[in-house]
């Protein structure tokens, strides 16, 4: 199927697929234009559906800065040692052969009046239809005493790639009995399992490498996701390692000393050899550029993901504020389809289907211990909206809880394979 | 029992993995136990391709070979490099489908005990004889007893709508058919597609994802999404 897409495809795009020549269309050239900016999730997935399913009567450029996309979904288990971090890299080579204009570059600055993006190396792409999937960037002051000069003696590792990697070497350098330190995020943040599965994969590696490490974490919120699985887990599997600081005991008054390497929580100064330090998350710089963001995040309608302030710019993924739906991979995956339905129709004509939204977040607890939590949403004037969920249960069977990871396997193939071709 | 090598490309396979079970295998033990294969197989009078090829005269034939069915390319490559269904292949197989065909649809977990392998072989052998397809053999397919109301499996849907409702789907299975961790949902006969997501949907199939996922969709729906698997590759 994908060789007959190419080969329908190959003339009509021939200029799109160069990877260099961001001018290459210009609106008004008789097809409609849709330039799309970040290539996660949201991004990836909106511009193969709609270059492939308008098979050539929509132009689609793809702006994004690295070559390299790496997943944070399964980085954790990079972590944990179940992944090797070339796993997680993907490129943009497929969605360039599948008729899209694939540019490296990044947007600094959104016009909405002439409806054109700037870049960074100069010149800008005009569109008839915007759509920013930028991801997230921190809040800045969030956690006193850190910001992003400090994020190689402390990561963050929320943004997957080098900072992973260095916080995995950091973990294995920990002298034995040392203490790694999470600062967990205030919600809403990306990936509401993140930190947890984050900490149990931690406890995995330490358990192997360094039975007598510590973990403590200092968390602003009083309960969080799959919070009975998670604590079931660590009891199991990493009984004594882990402790947990909340609200209560003054989880959200923290502070740190990167240069020192300590971590205030509430006063109490706790030296450590890791720290993680997650900070409180907004939407990618680029949205608030654009001027499509209210408070931290960037208000869309539910129907289709276009933005409350612009009819022409639609807000996918971790960026957008959009009701219940979690930001995760597996939202921004969902919602850029029900948006590629929606542009193309706006578009072209096509038919445009009722929207339909679902996310499923597993997470590894220890060896073959998977467990997951999803949803299905709606649309509703108002918001994305639940319509329905599940969740793993405490005390499940080894066997559900092996086959709930390799289904997480299966997912990572699948939605891979989804976003890049 | 055969026990000579014919293929030295499966060399390492035998001698790693198949346990021969000693005696031959019981025809009845392996009537009940091919109810688990009966989802996707239909073998005896009359049996059709469903899920996976039909499986008369599967003895001597070669894997891959059925004109009529889409096999995986996995499954195909194998029967050109020279696999062919006998007790051997077969007990292989079913031990484990992808150790032998890594790249096979065949979404099987398979049989660890070597007796209840034997059994199964047994059974198919049995509609194995020449000639292949053995007419007075009792109709053993479970693959579509269900009690769907035939209007709905009448519904024509429309692929549009299924290429549109299939985005939902191909976040965790694979457009292209792999099948690791999560079952390959294409070219399946739209009938057993349809039959299988109201299962969900009445909650008679277990998997919670699925029953949610099915929970919502309507009939047309249902046969919209089947309409466009069917015709996948
Ligand atoms: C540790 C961890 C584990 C996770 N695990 C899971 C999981 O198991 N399942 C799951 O579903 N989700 C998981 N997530 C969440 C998931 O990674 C995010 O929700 C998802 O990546 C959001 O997709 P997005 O398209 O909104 O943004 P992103 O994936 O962040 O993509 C944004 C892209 O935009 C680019 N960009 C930003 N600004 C610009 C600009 N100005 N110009 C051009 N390009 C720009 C960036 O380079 C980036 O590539 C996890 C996250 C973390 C941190």
């Amino acid at each position: 199927m994908k060789m007959n897409r190419r080969s329908f495809l190959g003339t009509a795009s021939a200029a799109g697929a160069s990877l260099a020549a961001p001018m290459a269309f210009a609106a008004g050239h008789g097809v409609p234009h849709v330039v799309v900016v970040g290539g996660g999730p949201g991004g990836a997935t909106v511009a193969r559906y709609i270059a492939k399913d308008s098979k050539g009567q929509i132009a689609v450029t793809l702006i994004e800065p690295t070559r390299a996309y790496y997943t944070c979904f399964f980085s954790n288990l990079y972590l944990g040692g179940f992944r090797d971090i070339g796993s997680l890299a993907h490129s943009y080579g497929n969605l360039a052969a599948e008729g899209i204009n694939v540019v490296h570059d990044w947007a600094v600055d959104v016009d909405r009046d002439a409806k054109a993006v700037a870049l960074a190396g100069g010149g800008s792409v005009p569109y008839d239809k915007l759509i920013l999937s930028p991801g997230i960037d921190f809040v800045d002051g969030a956690v006193e005493g850190w910001n992003l000069s400090a994020q190689n003696a402390m990561p963050h590792a929320y943004k997957a790639g080098s900072q992973t990697e260095l916080l995995r070497a950091q973990i294995l350098a920990m002298p034995q009995g040392g203490t790694f330190a999470m600062v967990a995020p205030p919600n809403p943040f990306r990936c509401p399992p993140g930190p947890y599965e984050r900490i149990s994969m931690a406890a995995h590696l330490l358990k192997k490498e360094n039975p007598t490490a510590k973990i403590l974490i200092a968390d602003p919120k009083e309960s969080f996701s799959k919070q009975g699985l998670f604590e079931e887990g660590w009891n199991t599997h990493y009984a004594g390692m882990i402790e947990r600081v909340g609200p209560d005991f003054g989880g959200a008054n923290v502070s740190v000393d990167p240069d020192a390497m300590t971590i205030s929580i509430d006063g109490d100064v706790n030296k450590v050899d890791v720290c993680n330090v997650i900070p409180a998350m907004k939407a990618g710089r680029i949205a608030q550029i654009a001027g499509v963001t209210e408070g931290n995040w960037a208000p869309v309608n539910a129907a289709d993901m276009s933005s409350k302030m612009d009819a022409d710019i639609y807000v996918l993924g971790d960026a957008s504020h959009q009701g219940d739906m979690p930001k995760s991979g597996f939202s921004a995956n969902s919602q850029a389809k029900v948006c590629a339905n929606a542009v193309r129709g706006a578009l072209t004509g096509s038919t445009v289907f009722p929207a339909k939204f679902s996310n499923t977040c597993w997470s590894l607890i220890d060896t073959n211990n998977g467990v997951k939590v999803g949803a299905t949403y709606e649309a509703t004037a108002e918001k994305i909206a639940k319509v329905d969920g599940f969740v793993s249960s405490t005390g499940e069977s080894d066997a559900l809880r092996k086959a709930t990871y390799e289904e997480s396997v299966g997912w990572y193939a699948g939605i891979t394979a989804d976003m890049f071709g | 029992m055969l026990r000579h090598l014919r293929f030295t490309v499966l060399a390492a396979f035998f001698a790693g993995s198949a346990v021969l079970a000693e005696d031959a295998g019981d025809v009845t033990r392996g009537e009940a136990i091919f109810r688990q294969c009966a989802s996707c197989h239909q073998v005896g009078a009359g049996a059709k391709n469903r899920i996976g090829p039909q499986l008369n005269g599967v003895f001597g034939r070669q894997a891959g070979s059925l004109d009529d069915f889409p096999y995986s390319e996995g499954l195909v490559r194998a029967g050109v490099d020279g696999i062919t269904w006998d007790l051997e292949t077969l007990d292989v197989y079913l031990e484990n489908p992808k150790s032998l065909v890594s790249k096979t649809r065949m979404n099987f977990r398979g049989l660890a005990d070597p007796q209840d392998r034997a059994d199964v072989i047994a059974y198919l052998r049995s509609f194995s004889a020449s000639p292949a397809n053995i007419p007075e053999a009792m109709p053993t397919a479970q693959g579509t007893d269900h009690d769907i109301d035939p209007a709905i499996l009448a519904i024509v849907g429309d692929p549009e709508y299924g290429a549109y409702l299939a985005g939902e789907c191909t976040t965790c299975h694979q457009a292209d058919g792999g099948a690791d961790g999560i079952p390959s949902i294409t070219q399946w006969p739209a009938e057993d597609f349809v039959v299988a997501m109201h299962a969900y949907k009445r909650k008679l199939r277990t998997h919670p994802v699925m029953q949610m996922m099915a929970g919502r969709l309507s009939d047309e729906e249902i046969a919209a999404l089947a309409a466009y698997f069917k015709d996948l590759e």
